[in-house]
């Protein structure tokens, strides 16, 4: 950045400087970037890229040569899983001014973050030895160090855990989403530049439920009583009623808005990937909250009955946001 | 979302690995608690491994409170309400029925016994019920041995503390 002090810079770059990373995500949150467009100009003639292993060629090395605090801002996506994705985030953590999680998986753990529902242990066994497809006959299992002709080869360590980012290092904001939207990124990009940054700490979308910008919030009834949960492809969906009123499992009640109501546009209900508003603690645990009071019945063989038409409650309640619940894992066994 | 690091485990008396189960009781104020109160008088003894919260109505718990009490160290959640039909609110324990319902799928996917896990309607006369009930439920999280999940399962366990408040 350049020294305040300075009335005018010669030669030190006036762009502020920003990197981006990704961990254990899908790639979903690179594209979102480039989803902005035409907007990517404006960023990219704003800020100078300093490091974004997807799209420019700059490596850790580049990262590690620059002054601490150099950066304006790094936006991380992606949970954490292994040592190299905690190492990176450590030194972006210590060369940047400001901290972003960028989309679901950094924010709360995301898809990635279901893996907690096994140990390390259960998941290397399948992937590497017991899935069907898998043709391993000399039973090799990853390692962190290997020999070759005396040289060393290294891997990055498997954690048991899978981890949100803020669970790792600090973070000084986070923007929602699987991945966050168009809308909500140049949003925050330009709240940034502008020196309008919230307090600390704050999810950079509103702070109320998706029913509240949900396009269908009028034909909501008054009182929600669902008999009978559906899944999408089990019935015709109208396209302009609320959709639990419908049957289907929508978890916009129980979710951040700022979407823009994207999946309800297209006719399918909320999964909850911008995660809970910030009077919520644990997403899940609000949202089944949500979910149960609505069933329509007192009986319990009625109630076990309808919600037993829900699939995989973790999967459902917690699809990206296990690492960051409560429990954070599933437990361990008993010594 | 930082972590309450401030606020002390569950159970200061029972220190982790004691072997003593605590269980977090919610009890509600209409019909449990009454009960609770009424073992008391009554000179009903009953294991002292509970920990009774007092709420308004069972309905009052929210699934996150018991998310919590297992996060922060607890080997078992009861929850105590006003049998079916009885709620002081109309409605409330039916909603704690559904909630309960649906909570003990997600934690049984999370690898908690179901026995960790229990829902009684308890009337405000029935001293000797709650005495059962909590002396079979610490006899059945005893047998299952401590549970180590959420923050209990990856922070080493801290000392047991003083209780501050006499």
């Amino acid at each position: 950045m350049a020294d305040p002090t300075m009335a005018e810079p010669k030669t030190a770059d006036p762009k502020p400087k920003v990197a981006f990373y990704w961990c254990a995500s899908c790639g979903g949150c690179e594209e979102a970037v480039v989803d902005l467009a035409e907007g990517i100009l404006d960023v990219v003639g704003a800020v100078d890229i300093a490091f974004w292993p997807v799209a420019l060629d700059f490596k850790r090395h580049d990262v590690e040569a620059l002054d601490d605090r150099a950066l304006l801002a790094s936006f991380i996506n992606g949970a954490i899983r292994t040592t190299e994705q905690e190492e990176m985030a450590h030194l972006l953590r210590r060369k940047s001014q400001l901290l972003i999680a960028f989309g679901a998986c950094a924010h709360l753990g995301g898809i990635p973050g279901l893996a907690n529902l096994y140990d390390r242990e259960s998941i290397l066994r399948q992937v590497y030895l017991d899935s069907p497809s898998t043709d391993n006959a000399e039973q090799t299992l990853p390692q962190v160090e290997f020999r070759e002709d005396g040289r060393p080869l290294t891997l990055p360590g498997f954690a048991e855990t899978v981890r949100a980012l803020d669970q790792v290092v600090e973070v000084d904001y986070y923007l929602p989403g699987c991945p966050p939207t168009p809308k909500i990124i140049a949003g925050a990009v330009q709240a940034l530049l502008a020196g309008q940054a919230p307090p600390r700490g704050a999810v950079l979308a509103p702070d109320t439920a998706l029913c509240d910008e949900c396009p269908r919030k009028d034909s909501k009834p008054e009182r929600l009583a669902v008999g009978e949960f559906k899944r999408p492809h089990q019935v015709l969906v109208d396209e302009g009623t609320c959709l639990l009123a419908q049957g289907l499992l929508c978890l916009g009640p129980a979710t951040r808005a700022g979407c823009g109501a994207l999946c309800i546009g297209g006719n399918m209900p909320c999964t909850g990937c911008f995660g809970p508003t910030s009077r919520v603690r644990d997403y899940g645990g609000k949202a089944l909250s949500a979910v149960a009071s609505i069933v329509a019945s007192n009986d319990r063989a009625e109630v076990e009955r309808i919600l037993a038409q829900i699939p995989d409650a973790v999967g459902t309640f917690y699809r990206y946001s296990l690492p960051s619940s409560l429990l954070r894992r599933r437990a361990a066994r008993a010594a | 979302m930082p972590e309450a690091t401030h606020t002390p485990e569950v159970g200061a008396r029972a220190a982790p690995g004691s072997g003593e189960p605590r269980i977090v009781a919610f009890f509600c104020n209409w019909c449990t608690y009454i009960a609770a109160d009424l073992a008391g008088t009554s000179r009903l003894k009953y294991p002292p491994n509970v920990r009774v919260i007092r709420t308004m109505c069972s309905g009052r718990v929210d699934p996150q409170f018991v998310l919590e009490a297992f996060a922060r160290g607890a080997d078992g959640v009861l929850i105590g309400g006003c049998h079916p039909g009885d709620c002081h609110y109309q409605e409330g324990n039916y909603k704690t029925l559904r909630r309960y319902m649906l909570l003990r799928r997600v934690l049984g996917a999370m690898g908690i016994e179901p026995e960790r896990f229990r829902l009684e309607w308890i009337s405000a006369s029935e001293a000797d019920r709650l005495k059962g009930v909590i002396g079979e439920m610490v006899e059945q999280v005893r047998a299952l041995g401590p549970l180590r999940i959420g923050m209990a399962a990856e922070a080493p366990a801290e000392p047991a503390r003083e209780e501050v408040a006499a």
